[in-house]
């Protein structure tokens, strides 16, 4: 037997504190560590952007209501899914979700590719009384988001902080954040959509919520919900060029 | 060496006519540990009527009442952070502050005002917390929802807790850290790591409550369960561990069975737990490697974790006969075999073709449950038990009568719960993936959520039992205080702990 015995540890408590330290260490920084230094953790593909102003304020409504408790973003490549979904979430596609939004359990369907797939009379309906299109659903009803105004005067704030962290939005896209938000729910109105676009493509420009006197919480949500899995176009790749 | 380690801790002070005697130990400070013991029934009770009532929500949606503050998504983090942080972080303040005195003979370090700084500093984080979550202040990462202004003040607390905790075993009067303070210790350390990691985030405004987390998309995710998956590592297994190594051979009356398997499961299932991470994530698009890495790390971590069963179990060796007569003891040793259940099942459900199944359903909600109830819950039951009547200087319980009622109340609730979510989320996998013979998908996702309205009836009874069953031992306990004594005694009447042992100091 080594002269080491426990003992030395069981009477010291600043060294047992430090072995204990560098123990529960070791297993994050195999693990995580290298998601920021091999290259193929996220693999390239064109499409996608940072999320309009818009989109933005919508993810902080999906955030806040606490939406990820039973929806997932992460469509899994099995036959299943993929049929029921759509094609396989890939990493790049959640780079700029500060945070993520993969869920871990889905009472309701995954939404990582809900985008363009129901119209946004359809969202709206479906947010305020759930049970009025999908009788046999469990969700529950968020028809106050039609009666709120979205407000979120400070949205250009909101850019910088995603900047802050990582997020590539540009000096341009933060000047002209408020008006983006603005534009993007106000087809009708006389906004700058194609810079809108110009900065975001695919973004959904329209009165999502039926109600042009207002811009609500309704609005940015079902924006957010319509882009979702649409940034990347799966057609232009198969699952040859996405294996690493 | 071996036994006189083990047996230092608990045996450190004679266990006979303790209660008696607590009142002339002045030096201790007990007050914090009554104050922590109390609001750890206190958050229970809130825990689990919140979880009755967003188990309610879905089987029965109307109960969202269509208002922000009281739907399923807003109370669902309030019902998890209540069970986890409040009813859990309480009975580890009590426990933690009641052992590291006792098994190291000094009082707290930093004295009465940094022990009632650690009290209302953590009840404050509980409701600035909890008010957030329902006025729908989160960063939406799971078990980690609190805004950053939140997560800052907890790890002032914290430090004050590793500081107050490590400076009482630094004043120790026993050569030896006893056991169950190396879990403790391990606990506080590890949970301040991770939770400092994982909530870097940049606020909006220091004046708003919005931040974005540091991390995105593929990193965030590995963070996030890196964290979440050691909140049950060491907020709910280290840090449970630790009242396991304290009150089963206290209220048994046995010196723990093994002191080296003490030692190798100790060190191997801190280093182990920590890599498990990842099998939250099977099959999404975090890589591959990291995945096969979080799965086989899962599956060894069975072995340290039935190490700690095995020693928690085997104390009773020579005691099994107090399970039949002492209902406070069978809920500690219960709680150790639902422990060695659920680490049994979290190994399983990490294979990653078993997780293509499970993952996404209820059935995880089932085995979270069954550590939850089973193991966190009736160790905490068990320990509050057998505290009540030592802080308050009573005699013994009001009644063990029913602490039996509690107990199989709660057994039975658990059952309910766990057998219909292993039912609801195997069928929901299942009908995920079926076929029919013309080879379309055989049902729509809402299909299957109307196939699981019954198993969520049945879950919602399981979780109003154990409510009932909890409510059961505040009266108890309301009684114990109170300082009086049912007349069931004298039918049941096992020895009160301790009664004929030896004073061993």
């Amino acid at each position: 037997m080594a002269k080491f015995s426990h003992a030395i540890l069981e009477k010291n408590v600043v060294l047992l504190a430090i072995a204990t330290l560098i123990t529960v260490s070791i297993g994050g920084l195999v693990e995580i560590v290298p998601l920021y230094t091999i290259k193929s953790t996220i693999e390239p593909v064109q499409g996608v952007r940072p999320y309009s102003p818009l989109e933005l304020a919508g993810r902080n409504i999906y955030i806040r209501e606490g939406c990820y408790n039973c929806h997932s973003q992460m469509v899994r490549p099995f036959r299943d899914e993929v049929e029921r979904y759509g094609p396989y979430s890939l990493a790049a596609e959640s780079m700029y979700d500060h945070p993520f939004q993969w869920g871990s359990k889905r009472t309701g369907p995954d939404l990582a590719r809900v985008g363009g797939k129901y119209s946004n009379a359809w969202h709206v309906q479906h947010l305020v009384d759930p049970r009025s299109v999908e009788p046999g659903s469990v969700m529950p009803p968020y028809s106050f988001l039609l009666r709120r105004r979205l407000g979120r005067e400070d949205i250009a704030r909101h850019l910088q902080a995603n900047r802050a962290v990582g997020v590539p939005y540009t000096e341009e896209m933060i000047a002209a954040a408020h008006a983006d938000m603005v534009a993007q729910a106000d087809p009708e109105g006389d906004h700058d959509h194609d810079a809108l676009l110009e900065r975001y493509p695919k973004a959904a420009v329209a009165d999502f919520d039926g109600r042009p006197e207002a811009l609500t919480e309704m609005d940015a949500l079902v924006a957010y919900l319509q882009i979702l899995g649409r940034m990347v176009d799966f057609s232009k790749y198969t699952v040859k060029d996405l294996q690493q | 060496m071996v036994a006189a380690t083990a047996e230092a801790g608990p045996g450190g002070s004679g266990a006979a006519s303790e209660t008696a005697r607590s009142a002339d130990l002045p030096a201790y400070n007990m007050t914090v540990v009554r104050q922590f013991t109390l609001a750890t029934a206190f958050w229970g009770i809130a825990a689990f009527l919140v979880g009755v009532v967003i188990a309610l929500q879905l089987a029965f949606p109307v109960l969202n009442l269509d208002l922000p503050w009281t739907s399923f998504g807003r109370l669902r983090p309030l019902h998890t952070s209540a069970a986890i942080f409040a009813f859990g972080g309480n009975a580890l303040f009590a426990t933690s502050l009641y052992v590291v005195q006792r098994t190291c003979r000094a009082p707290l370090w930093g004295g009465p005002s940094l022990a009632a700084f650690l009290f209302w500093g953590y009840q404050i984080f509980i409701v600035l917390a909890g008010t957030g979550y329902v006025m729908g202040v989160t960063q939406s990462k799971e078990y980690a929802e609190p805004e950053w202004y939140v997560d800052i003040w907890l790890t002032i607390v914290w430090v004050i807790y590793l500081l107050v905790y490590g400076g009482t075993i630094l004043r120790r009067k026993e050569p030896h850290i006893y056991v169950a303070n190396w879990f403790f210790l391990a606990f506080i350390i590890t949970v301040a790591m991770l939770h400092i990691v994982n909530n870097l985030a940049v606020p909006v405004s220091w004046v708003g409550a919005k931040s974005y987390i540091l991390w995105s998309g593929v990193q965030d995710a590995l963070t996030q369960w890196w964290y979440g998956h050691n909140a049950v590592g060491f907020f709910l297994t280290a840090g449970f561990l630790g009242i396991m190594y304290y009150f089963v051979p206290k209220r048994a009356e046995r010196p723990v069975y093994s002191y080296r398997l003490s030692v190798i499961h100790f060190w191997s299932l801190i280093f182990l737990y920590i890599w498990a991470g990842p099998h939250h994530l099977h099959y999404t698009a975090l890589p591959d490697w990291a995945q096969s890495l979080g799965m086989m790390f899962s599956v060894m971590l069975w072995m340290p974790s039935w190490g700690g069963m095995i020693n928690g179990l085997m104390t009773l060796s020579g005691a099994w006969d107090k399970l039949r007569t002492d209902p406070v003891l069978r809920f500690l040793v219960a709680s150790v075999g639902f422990y060695g259940m659920s680490t049994f099942e979290g190994p399983v459900m990490s294979i990653k073709p078993v997780n293509a199944l499970s993952h996404y359903t209820d059935w995880t909600v089932g085995h979270v449950h069954s550590g939850a109830l089973g193991w966190v819950a009736f160790i905490s039951f068990g320990a509050l038990y057998f505290l009540v009547p030592k802080l308050w200087g009573r005699r013994e319980l009001f009644s063990l009568k029913l602490v039996s009622y509690h107990f199989w109340i709660a057994t039975l609730g658990i059952v309910l719960y766990v057998t219909s979510m292993w039912i609801s989320g195997i069928m929901q996998g299942l009908m995920w993936r079926a076929y029919n013979d013309l080879g379309f998908l055989q049902y729509r996702f809402v299909e299957t959520v109307e196939a699981m309205h019954p198993y969520y009836v049945i879950r919602a009874l399981g979780g109003i039992l154990f409510l009932i069953g909890a409510l059961i031992m505040i009266y108890n306990l309301y009684r114990t205080i109170r300082g009086d004594y049912a007349d069931d005694r004298v039918a049941e009447a096992p020895q009160p702990a301790g009664a004929a042992a030896p004073a061993a100091a």
